[in-house]
């Protein structure tokens, strides 16, 4: 109590030192904070204003670019390549976001407990995350050969019929590469909901089961509304990555067999960088950046909250 | 009474059970890695090993090109984690203990252009490259990597440091300390945990990038090791064992990274969610 009282007594003076100090703009002070400031301009900011700019133009990259209006953007509409890697990049948002934020809670929840073994149990499933997504593509394409584990395992469970050439068939090829790319996202989802889990006060279980709430009640009650920020930065996580998930597919399948896994991602990479169409590829990559706008305007709204907290 | 052995025990079962399902393709790859190709043509990827050796290794290091790749990798990793880290550093430091004019804003705008989808970016970067003479070239690289980073780093360093109590800084100030005092001699000090977590998720990031560096860099030779694993692939057509070793190799340094500061790590991803 009298250090909250004397607190603002003695501060005033203390922070008049430093407060005028702070208002006068030190050049070194400018210069820490438009040095990377401009670095970021050069390599970020402006080329996203060009990006934007091409995809109103056609361009092959080599002669100079024309301006075609809106034109990729009614191409667009009228692309059934387009349409499958929407399609195909929702049904990824769906599942693969959708599984590895269940599968990360319920780890997360399996192993927030400290006793014995869980830390290899936290490690053993957090190991995917180091690998680099071309090498966890690596290890599934070899699970997935005709000759591979997965086949393997359905032989000896007598399920022959089963088998199948998982990445070369269209009906089968998606859902292949999503399984790898769940296999690394599971253990950094757990980390998240770990961290949050622990930050829950245990008095309100200690209070909840006085009242006599059983486990679903308290998971339902407490656990879950307690996870609110916990569950938006996944959320967040989730839609920007599923948007930008590239190397998975790309090692696996590049969007193939007949463009049936085909993202939008890996969409505007081959557009831009093997049909050479950079204009039309910009408009694709322009709607990849509508489509996550929302996204990263709510979480920096939620970051403007917290800067100061 | 009876009941919690048996409960510990299932628990041990599903925990244990999960924890060697997630481990099993690491496992799969380190052994057909080891697996002669013979080996794995007769038996094929999932059988069971017949063979040992460490020929595949040497396979994927010298005809494979991956010391090259390691080489190149490390080249662009290293300096961009450092400069990115310096650069964040700063720029927090200034904006968290400072008054400056808009600094919010300035944050925020950062940030913003970490979460900007790098697709938007690709055809420009790749054409800024060339107008600067560094296309195909490790320097673009390291570039686009500093200034994609560059947003997330500072505002996590930002958190960090607005955190440290004023009147730490406040002593120096009456001391008579410059801004360049301050930030070296008090505040980096006290935010090296965050930098340390910062580092190795970095380095992991960096390292296993592919959109950058199969956008800016065309010449085998110059590949990182990612993309260089993606030559791989194509170079030993349904040789597992050559493009198993090849995987097991580019995920060393960073599995060495992550067991040496895993603590760090988990806690710099950790980060962004309790908040």
């Amino acid at each position: 109590m009298t250090v909250t009282l004397t607190a603002p007594a003695v501060a005033p003076p203390a922070a008049a030192g430093p407060r005028r100090r702070r208002r006068t703009l030190s050049p070194t002070l400018l210069a820490f904070v438009l040095v990377p400031l401009l670095v970021e301009t050069f390599w970020v900011f402006w080329p996203a204003i060009q990006g934007v700019y091409l995809s109103f133009t056609s361009w092959d990259g080599v002669s100079p670019a024309t301006v075609v209006g809106v034109g990729n953007y009614v191409e667009l509409l009228g692309d059934p390549t387009f349409g499958r890697a929407l399609l195909d990049t929702v049904l990824w948002l769906v599942l693969f976001g959708g599984l590895s934020a269940l599968g990360g809670l319920g780890m997360a929840l399996l192993l927030l407990k400290d006793r014995r073994g869980v830390g290899f149990y936290r490690a053993a499933l957090f190991t995917p995350v180091v690998f680099s997504l071309v090498a966890t593509a690596l290890i599934w394409q070899a699970i997935y050969q005709p000759d591979g584990l997965v086949n393997t395992i359905l032989g000896a469970l007598g399920l022959d019929s089963w088998q199948h050439s998982w990445l070369a068939d269209a009906n089968t090829s998606l859902y292949a590469v999503i399984v790898p790319a769940l296999w690394r996202q599971i253990g950094y989802i757990m980390v998240l909901y770990l961290a949050g889990l622990k930050g829950i006060d245990p008095t309100l279980y200690e209070a909840a089961t006085v009242d006599g709430a059983n486990k679903w009640q308290q998971f339902t009650r407490i656990t879950l509304p307690q996870l609110s920020s916990v569950n938006s930065v996944v959320l967040s996580v989730i839609i920007i990555d599923s948007l930008r998930s590239f190397d998975v597919v790309w090692a696996l399948t590049r969007g193939g067999p007949y463009h049936s896994s085909e993202l939008l991602s890996t969409y505007m990479y081959s557009t831009a960088f093997q049909s050479l169409r950079l204009g039309y590829a910009s408009a694709l990559a322009v709607v990849i950046f509508v489509l996550a706008f929302g996204v990263i305007l709510t979480y920096l709204v939620r970051a403007f909250r917290d800067a100061d907290a | 009474m009876s009941r919690r052995p048996l409960r510990t025990g299932g628990y041990h079962l599903v925990a244990g059970g999960i924890s060697i399902l997630w481990l099993l393709p690491i496992l799969l790859v380190i052994v057909t890695s080891l697996r002669s190709f013979d080996d794995v043509a007769a038996n094929g990827v999932g059988g069971l090993p017949h063979s040992f050796t460490l020929g595949n290794f040497a396979q994927a290091w010298v005809d494979g090109g991956e010391f090259q790749a390691m080489v190149n990798s490390l080249i662009v990793t290293i300096p961009a984690v450092i400069i990115t880290l310096a650069l964040g550093a700063i720029s927090a430091f200034a904006l968290s203990r400072y008054d400056l004019p808009l600094r919010r804003t300035v944050l925020l705008v950062m940030l913003a252009g970490n979460l900007l989808p790098p697709q938007i970016l690709l055809v420009p970067v790749s054409k800024m490259a060339e107008m600067l003479g560094i296309y195909d070239t490790l320097a673009a690289l390291i570039g686009v990597q500093i200034g994609f980073g560059l947003g997330f780093y500072t505002f996590v360093l930002y958190g960090f440091m607005r955190a440290i109590p004023n009147e730490i800084q406040q002593a120096a100030v009456i001391d008579g300390a410059s801004p360049t005092q301050i930030f070296w001699r008090i505040i980096l000090p006290l935010t090296r945990p965050a930098l340390a977590s910062l580092a190795a998720l970095a380095f992991t990031w960096v390292f296993n990038d592919l959109l950058w560096s199969i956008t800016v860099i065309r010449t085998d030779s110059k590949m990182p090791i990612t993309s260089a694993l993606l030559g791989l692939q194509g170079q030993y057509v349904s040789q597992w064992n050559v493009i198993a070793a090849g995987s097991v190799i580019a995920a060393i340094p960073t599995v060495a990274v992550f067991l040496r500061f895993q603590r760090h790590f988990v806690a710099g991803l950790a980060l962004g969610a309790v908040k």
